[in-house]
């Protein structure tokens, strides 16, 4: 099993470096070095850093949610195009994710910025001109743009496998368009959302380009300080434990989907 | 509800990719050296990128890591997609297939960072390579593993009965079959390499950046009309190349399948 033995050197075992750094203490020159410790685990605890944390939370957990605000309305829309359009429907809307993600938020900058189109558009009407570039509301801006088209797939392929008859069932006893929504395109399409909402989810939290490049310096998310730790302040072991952290995190949330489609099976049964 | 208002949901997430898409192809053509002012027409900056030295030199790293990512990531992910469909199905290794996809990327290119600091491996072109086709080899077999699913496997098993060997089977029956996939699933690495950023930060070395890293340290210090030219380029390469995927191998079908 070539394959599989590529994975274990270069995934498993760089992973596995990840969590063993996390506990080591960091060389004078840069890399590792011993005793093990639980310093760096308790400098997490840190208001710096934990105040990060919390705010990158916050901003995945914000973008996941505009992602599903635009991206699940998007995808109902395409399952109700003729059966001919929907694969390119849905090649359009992955195809930006395909392209070059620097590109894409560098984009942002030209749009956001104080001379830029959306201020001037704005300052047309007497609002403007507005500084929309390094804020944290850019940085979320940029993280739903980047990973929307993830959240539009698993949606739209679990809103494809949905008994039409039962939306128009729910229609003819005179249930109105948010009940629908609320009784049965919801709760049928829970694993899809959940999907969707986890693949928005899992990169914003990581991302470190899009609070540098849109948020400038006080919009920092994890990313941000995991790199720094690994590439500016050579302290690998508390970058290591950083990572750990998000590690942690996702894991927890991963677990949390996992029993909550076990439920929506059981409802679905 | 007439259907112009049901589509336009679709039509708003339409406009919120492609707007901020076109502007940077429009403003590559811009006269001004302003990134921001339109002042007119011009193809200057087109002809400006060969004479820049830092992109030409990005773009030779990046053709080399693309390439060498994608034939690692085909013969691996095609290998990979025919153990887990044929011989060991496991749920287990289907998590192990499917990680790199949904990991956070900063998560592997430090875990690569460290790793190669640990054995002593020069960083490079190599180096990035390596990292990339952990993800590639990730596309390829989900996209293999979904063309390999619908091929009947009774096939396969006539021509072993017949007694030919399992390497003469590969090539004369499987194969074949599963061409289309492995065309996209290359296609697919090649792009993913091309256009990647993260992982090649951490595990490049300074000398032979990547040109997404190029990108990057200019996109740091501003916008440049040449930039966008660039990136003009660069998502035309992206976007024929993933239409080309998605023709030979019907890509959303497979991408539908691999995230359900």
């Amino acid at each position: 099993m070539p394959a599989l033995t590529y994975l274990i050197v270069l995934m498993v075992v760089p992973l596995t470096l990840v969590i063993a750094y996390a506990f080591l203490t960091a060389g004078r020159f840069g890399g590792v070095q011993g005793p093990v410790t639980l310093d760096n685990i308790g400098r997490l605890f840190e208001p710096l850093y934990l105040g990060i944390l919390v705010s990158s939370v916050v901003n995945a957990g914000l973008a996941t949610f505009f992602a599903f605000l635009i991206g699940f309305p998007a995808a109902l829309a395409i399952t109700r195009l003729p059966a001919t359009w929907q694969t390119a429907a849905l090649v359009a809307v992955v195809l930006p994710f395909w392209t070059n993600f620097l590109i894409r938020t560098y984009a942002w900058i030209i749009l956001l910025n104080r001379e830029g189109i959306l201020s001037d558009a704005l300052g047309l009407v007497g609002l403007g001109p507005v500084d929309f570039l390094y804020t944290r509301q850019a940085v979320i801006l940029g993280l739903t743009y980047a990973y929307i088209p993830l959240m539009v797939l698993p949606i739209y392929a679990s809103l494809q496998r949905l008994d039409p008859t039962l939306l128009e069932a729910a229609r003819n006893l005179g249930a109105g368009p948010w009940r629908r929504f609320r009784t049965i395109l919801l709760p049928l399409t829970l694993p899809g959302i959940i999907t969707g909402c986890l693949f928005v989810f899992i990169p914003s939290l990581g991302n470190f380009v899009i609070p540098e490049l849109l948020g400038g310096g006080n919009s920092q998310m994890i990313g941000n300080l995991v790199r720094d730790q690994f590439l500016k302040s050579r302290d690998w072991p508390f970058g290591s434990a950083l990572a750990l952290m998000v590690l942690a995190l996702l894991v927890v949330i991963v677990m949390f989907q996992a029993s909550a489609s076990r439920r929506t099976r059981r409802w679905g049964a | 509800m007439s259907k112009a208002i049901s589509a336009l949901p679709l039509w708003i997430l339409y406009a919120f990719l492609y707007i901020p898409i076109l502007v940077v192809v429009v403003m590559s053509f811009n006269a001004s050296d302003s990134a921001y002012l339109w002042t007119g027409f011009s193809l200057e900056w087109y002809p400006a990128l060969l004479q820049d030295a830092d992109i030409m030199g990005g773009l030779r790293t990046t053709l080399i890591v693309a390439i060498g990512t994608t034939i690692i990531s085909v013969v691996l992910g095609t290998l990979l997609a025919l153990a887990l469909e044929r011989y060991f199905p496991s749920r287990f290794l289907d998590a192990a297939a499917a990680a790199p996809a949904v990991m956070p990327d900063i998560m592997l290119a430090i875990g690569l960072l460290a790793f190669y600091t640990l054995v002593g491996f020069t960083l490079g072109p190599v180096s990035v390579i390596l990292a990339h086709s952990v993800f590639g080899i990730a596309f390829v077999a989900a996209v293999v593993r979904v063309r390999l699913s619908s091929l009947d496997p009774s096939l396969e098993e006539a021509s072993r009965d017949l007694g030919a060997s399992s390497i003469k089977t590969f090539w004369s029956i499987t194969l074949p079959g599963i061409r289309p996939a492995v065309l996209a699933g290359a296609l697919l690495a090649f792009t993913l390499s091309l256009d990647e950023f993260t992982v090649a930060f951490f595990t490049a070395s300074p000398a032979e950046p990547t040109l997404p890293i190029v990108i990057y340290s200019s996109v740091r210090f501003g916008v440049s009309p040449q930039v966008n030219a660039l990136a003009t380029l660069l998502l035309l390469v992206s976007f024929v190349a993933v239409l080309l995927a998605q023709r030979t191998a019907r890509l959303s079908d497979s991408l539908r399948g691999s995230r359900s």
